[in-house]
């Protein structure tokens, strides 16, 4: 496996940090004139998302982690494993429940992900962006109400409650921000 | 005022905006020093010795005549063979080299203004140094406030960074500062750099000077050592960031020797690189002519950073080594 030298340091490189996958996310060199340099580093932990701070003599070497992201195509869930599929290699992985977390519910088939792998195993799942679903169920719609001011919680085709103008109706379909959780409008079949 | 047509344009106006503030600066550098009767010299960047200092790392190039040459990470000892041979009071703008350095408030080149006061010592030194500083960065509002190593460690975290055990300081270490737990600290000197930038000078105020003087002997450099037993050197600091390093000047040439050799062997110890000893300056310190003097070196960019509200040195420079 690689090892970095702190100066080698930058944002979004990936090392190893007390047995788990991390990623650099800010990286300040300090260094008095006369003395000692250090860097003093923020790092997300990638199993667990949060975020420590570490501070290392300049100098020092890390352990590089093998992580990358993949795009992959989410293809069907057993309730354990969500199974994605490279469409470029047809290969086949499934992540489990710690990796896939919130995502799960914006998760459609054939959308799209983008999938971390650490030594070559599903770390997290990232939805797209903007995905479009339909609405599963709701309160009926107030017809002529195109406002959108108000609103009502919707459920989606795949778990995620969004809030959603009045107007919207059980099976129209929606584009969602899976970011924000929030309806952005009304998508054309 | 016309909006800026593009990125690319807005950048040219902030950089040109950065040198116009750089220039203004530097003229009322040269007009302070001219009042207060200094000669401004000039000395090599390139040289055939280095700096002794082991925290420093230089950048060495081969010349097929000399052989070996650096690029000096200061132009102190050049500075000091001038006051040897009898320049009297003198001053330098000058970039210096530092391999290795590079963020926020470093970068590889940069400038330093450094200065001799012939019959200062050290206290007559931050005078003038603080009034510099205020008269090129008109926001600091307030007084400079002078303080010991000894004290800024008490206030800050309770302990005494000159007499308290390496043991103690670095529990404190660890205690403070979370980030720091794995790692080890054996070093003392380490230790005390790694509480002054992490866990002290960040608290120091931002709208005022903080003085750091009486530094332990073992951080002395070339200061001279006070009768407490302590270095007569003192930093110079706007909230935690260090703008200027002053010494009343030790003139001894064997004291020169031993901290140089003392160096040398923290170098061998940490397998860096030997440096070619400056024998020159331990010749012109031989001669005894050396005049009682203190000197004081300030980052001249962080000082810019300062005076224009950047948040990055590279604000501040025309091309960052990024974009060399």
């Amino acid at each position: 496996m690689s090892t970095y030298s702190t100066n080698e340091f930058k944002n979004g490189l990936k090392i190893m940090l007390d047995s788990d996958p991390c990623s650099i996310i800010e990286n300040e060199f300090v260094k008095p004139g006369k003395g000692q340099a250090f860097n003093r580093v923020r790092i997300r932990n990638l199993k667990t998302g949060r975020v420590v701070e570490r501070t290392f003599k300049s100098g020092d070497t890390v352990e590089g982690a093998d992580v990358v992201d993949v795009e992959m195509q989410y293809l069907y869930s057993d309730g354990e494993f969500w199974y994605f599929m490279s469409p470029e290699t047809y290969e086949q992985l499934g992540a489990d429940k710690t990796a896939v977390g919130d995502s799960a519910k914006w998760l459609k088939e054939q959308a799209l992900c983008l999938v971390t792998l650490w030594n070559g195993v599903p770390l997290s799942v990232e939805p797209p962006v903007h995905v479009v679903l339909k609405v599963a169920d709701t309160d009926p719609g107030v017809r002529g109400d195109t406002s959108g001011g108000g609103g009502k919680p919707a459920t989606l085709e795949t778990g995620a409650v969004v809030r959603v103008p009045l107007f919207i109706n059980v099976g129209d379909s929606l584009k969602v921000n899976t970011q924000t959780g929030e309806y952005i409008a009304r998508a054309k079949e | 005022m016309p909006a800026p047509r593009n990125n690319g344009q807005a950048r040219h106006e902030d950089r040109l905006g950065a040198l116009r503030g750089r220039a203004a600066l530097l003229t009322q550098v040269r007009a302070f020093f001219a009042g207060r009767g200094y000669l401004e010299v000039e000395t090599p960047v390139l040289g055939r010795a280095g700096a002794a200092d082991a925290q420093l790392a230089q950048f060495a190039l081969r010349d097929p005549l000399y052989g070996c040459l650096y690029l000096q990470t200061s132009p102190e000892y050049a500075m000091k063979r001038l006051l040897a041979s009898g320049s009297g009071s003198i001053f330098q703008v000058t970039k210096a080299f530092r391999q290795g350095e590079a963020g926020r408030f470093h970068n590889p080149e940069f400038t330093l203004v450094e200065w001799y006061g012939v019959g200062y010592d050290h206290r007559r030194l931050i005078e003038e140094a603080c009034a510099l500083i205020a008269r090129l960065v008109p926001s600091l509002t307030s007084e400079a406030r002078l303080m010991s190593f000894r004290q800024a460690f008490r206030d800050r975290l309770g302990i005494d960074p000159i007499d308290d055990p390496s043991k103690r300081l670095r529990e404190c270490a660890h205690a403070h500062l979370p980030s720091t737990r794995a790692l080890t600290l054996n070093d003392r000197d380490a230790l005390l750099d790694l509480l002054m930038s992490h866990a002290v000078a960040p608290h120091f105020p931002t709208d005022s000077l903080t003085v750091i003087m009486d530094y332990p002997a073992s951080q002395a450099a070339l200061a001279r050592i006070n009768p407490e037993g302590l270095a007569d050197r003192f930093e110079i600091y706007c909230g935690a960031l260090e703008l200027a390093n002053g010494f009343h000047e030790e003139a001894n040439r064997d004291e020169y020797a031993a901290r140089f050799a003392a160096e040398a062997r923290k170098r061998r110890a940490r397998g860096l690189p030997a440096i070619a000893q400056d024998e020159q300056l331990l010749a012109a310190l031989a001669e005894g002519d050396f005049p009682d003097c203190a000197g004081c070196a300030l980052g001249f960019d962080r000082v810019l950073m300062l005076a224009l509200d950047a948040t990055h040195i590279d604000e501040v420079l025309a091309f960052p080594i990024g974009q060399t």
